[in-house]
């Protein structure tokens, strides 16, 4: 396989291109799955970035992205292949006369008449793709052995046709919110990544690059009131796409230097609970 | 030692601190450090990680055996008998102005000549500027001077903290820092901005704080060897802290572990009531798909079958001895509560309360638990646990509640002081509730020890458990909902 990425640093700088700010571990990991071609599960709290990180690695790649959205009750009909089996009734039905039965066997379990899924997609696709498999904790821990040949082997066997292997090697991002613990058979075939909140400086850089015309000074505030409320004991902290809206929120209303009260007053772009919401404001105007 | 020999003890520790380390798992770690110069620590600790260690709580672990093996190995870790000539620098510019300052012309020599006062000083000079070079440059020369670390010396490495920060006054560099702080400003400080420098602040003497654990490990690793180190560091993974033993530090780790925890049963157990069995017909379901077959009903739908909840009594001893793991069991039934119909939670030293009300929804789980154990009456005579007497209060007040949908969850380590057992009330609740359960948070093999009398409740319950860390009180949970 060819290696797309030179070193760590190539990969680092490679994802600040597409505006995304990875941090020692992103990139290193990132850089070790490509070299080694095992695919990553991404894990972490809500909000931190996982689906984007697959979505730009893909754009840095250049590559197609693949997304495999997990619910409970997905099969593999949803997420490798289907038969068309109204086309094949079709062809059955079209020369009834003309072949023998066993050419028509052979002739309706062919590609032609099979409907491909998406990770079925994203193997025999001839250029290379990112495939993205969210949210994985959503399925059944049953189907979850669905995932397990496909991300040891890259291959999918179908028992009509026989096995399909890879014509590249797709770099996969498998993401869990964690509201299970997945098995040890696909924790195993996996490079683990947490991506837990960032610190205050990397936090500060997210913010810059993605808020235009934000400056210095207010993103700098916003980091630090963010790092003290997440050090509080909450409910739910918020997540980098909250302080991202309440970013955007600080500089439409046109404030430059948030005071107590604007913090106070705009804290529910940062926090969902109303328990969470007055524990912060208190915390932040009052006591030392 | 090449990378190998170094990778097998490596290994062979983590799953002594036991992380679940598979072969294969092994082996792509072996694969990974070929891609991954060792010199470059964080990028060869990342890949090690990302090959290793599947789950989060297991990273403190991980990283404290990372850091003793090959963090502190290496020429360019060896202690340094000098300080390298940029360290020096820094040394001489920061005494340099020091002096000045004092307009004392000092010694001037080496960093030996200063008092511990001098350097405390300079640290806080240092945690005021965030200067990080100055910063682990202290550490180290405050682990030299003041830890008084001897060769062979067998003594932990927190008393070697202890010693450094003692000698440093660093409980009172916050305080002095936040006044320094307020007299440097231009104008007075607005609240906000006030808890935004303390929490920069906090986070700054954090840092340094763990410079000088680092620094102290360093030595010990060059002293003892790494294995004997890994060894005395060797702490119990989150999920296996002993709810009856926990120190402060496992109590926070605990906490954050049950977090996740909750959810996670909370998605599991609603999953189990969804797809426990079938249930009755779904007629218009089933017709509405039989369209797509030409009306022949081919694939019959069914309702999804709605078990009712159990109802949940919590009676729980909130003596010293077991506090903790009466608190965790509260915190952990009500942050699932939504898989019982009903829950209702009393707790007792030797008179018994009730604390439902502090639980009511939306408010915070950790201010309930305060509540319990600042309002809640529960001493009747002295303040020992008598849970003869709590039991029978408990019949006489909210007996008549209990009904054949109540499951009661009985906590406690059963030492009842060699009171009256009154453990006819246990076989009444079990005559007219659902089910009663006792946890008990002691190892197995003390039970019916001493003033222990758990076997003779226990006679009388659905099953007795040990439940001494979350792992086993996940487990239980699980059961019961």
């Amino acid at each position: 396989m060819e290696n797309r990425f030179e070193s760590v640093e190539h990969v680092r700088d490679g994802l600040k291109k597409v505006h995304y700010l990875s941090d020692d571990g992103i990139a290193g990991v990132v850089f070790l799955a490509q070299r080694l071609g095992k695919p990553i599960l991404v894990e972490g709290p809500a909000g931190t970035g996982k689906t984007q990180l697959a979505k730009s690695v893909a754009e840095m790649l250049n590559a197609r992205l693949i997304r495999l959205q997990c619910y409970e009750g997905l099969d593999e009909s949803k997420a490798l292949y289907e038969w068309n089996y109204k086309k094949q009734l079709l062809r059955i039905q079209a020369d009834k006369n003309s072949d023998s039965w066993s050419q028509v066997q052979d002739d309706i379990f062919s590609e032609e008449f099979l409907l491909t899924r998406p990770l079925l997609e994203a193997i025999s696709s001839p250029d290379p793709v990112v495939l993205l498999i969210d949210e994985v904790d959503r399925v059944e821990i049953e189907t979850e052995a669905l995932l397990l040949e496909i991300l040891s082997e890259y291959q999918v066997s179908i028992p009509e046709l026989g096995t399909i292997t890879a014509k590249q090697i797709p770099m996969v991002f498998l993401t869990s919110n964690n509201t299970r613990e997945l098995s040890e058979a696909l924790k195993r075939r996996c490079l683990f990544l947490h991506i837990d909140y960032p610190d205050m400086e990397r936090e500060k850089a997210i913010v810059l690059t993605k808020v235009p015309d934000i400056t210095q000074n207010l993103a700098d505030q916003i980091a630090r009131i963010v790092r003290s409320i997440r050090q509080l004991d909450l409910k739910k902290a918020p997540s980098v796409s909250e302080t991202l809206d309440w970013a955007r929120t600080l500089m439409l209303m046109g404030i430059e230097n948030i005071d107590a009260q604007e913090a106070k007053d705009t804290l529910h772009i940062l926090l969902k609970y109303q328990t969470d919401i007055t524990k912060a404001a208190k915390e932040l105007s009052v006591d030392k | 030692m090449t990378v190998l020999d170094l990778m097998s003890g490596f290994i062979v520790e983590l799953r002594k601190a036991g992380l679940p380390v598979s072969l294969t798992e092994n082996l792509d770690a072996m694969e990974a450090v070929k891609e991954i110069p060792i010199e470059d620590r964080q990028a060869f600790k990342y890949a090690l990680a990302a090959t290793l260690v599947k789950s989060n709580s297991h990273w403190r672990a991980f990283e404290t055996i990372f850091e003793v093996y090959f963090s502190l190995r290496g020429p360019e870790h060896q202690i340094p008998s000098d300080m390298s000539d940029a360290e020096a620098e820094l040394w001489r510019e920061e005494q340099e102005m020091q002096q000045q300052g004092d307009g004392a012309a000092g010694s001037g020599g080496g960093m030996d000549s200063l008092t511990p006062e001098e350097i405390a000083q300079m640290l806080m000079q240092a945690l005021m500027n965030g200067d990080q070079a100055m910063m682990r440059a202290l550490a180290r020369q405050s682990v030299q001077r003041f830890a008084g670390m001897e060769p062979g010396r067998p003594v932990g490495g927190t008393y070697y903290l202890y010693r450094t920060l003692r000698n440093l006054d660093l409980d009172n560099m916050l305080d002095k820092l936040m006044e320094a702080n307020r007299d440097q400003a231009a104008q007075e400080l607005t609240k906000l901005e006030e808890r935004l420098e303390k929490d920069e602040f906090e986070s700054r003497i954090e840092q340094f704080k763990q410079e000088v654990e680092a620094e102290i490990r360093r030595r010990l690793v060059a002293d003892r060897g790494a294995e004997a180190m890994a060894k005395t560091l060797r702490k119990p993974l989150p999920e296996d802290v002993e709810f009856m033993h926990a120190n402060k530090e496992e109590m926070q780790s605990l906490k954050k572990a049950l977090q996740p925890l909750t959810r996670k049963l909370a998605a599991k157990l609603a999953r189990k009531r969804r797809h426990g069995r079938r249930g009755p017909l779904d007629f218009r379901a089933t017709v509405r798909s039989s369209l797509s077959y030409g009306g022949v009903p081919a694939d019959p739908k069914f309702k999804y079958p709605r078990p009712s909840k159990p109802e949940l009594m919590v009676v729980a001893d909130i003596s010293g001895s077991v506090a903790a793991f009466a608190r965790f069991t509260l915190m952990l039934v009500y942050a699932i509560q939504g898989q019982f119909s009903k829950v209702r939670s009393f707790v007792f030293i030797d008179g018994i309360d009730e604390v439902t009300d502090y639980f009511k929804s939306n408010v915070d789980i950790s201010d309930a638990i305060h509540r319990v154990n600042t309002e809640a009456d529960v001493v009747w005579v002295d303040g020992h646990s008598d849970y003869g007497h709590a039991f029978e209060v408990f019949w006489e007040r909210y007996g008549k509640d209990i009904n054949p949908k109540t499951t009661i969850l009985l906590l406690g380590d059963a030492r009842n002081n060699y009171h009256a057992a009154s453990s006819w009330v246990i076989k009444e609740m079990q005559k007219r509730g659902r089910h009663v359960y006792w946890l008990n948070p002691e190892p197995r093999s003390y039970w019916n020890t001493g003033d222990s009398i758990v076997g003779e409740y226990g006679s009388f319950t659905d099953g007795v458990y040990e439940c001494r860390n979350l792992r086993q009180l996940e487990a239980f949970v699980e059961k019961l909902a």
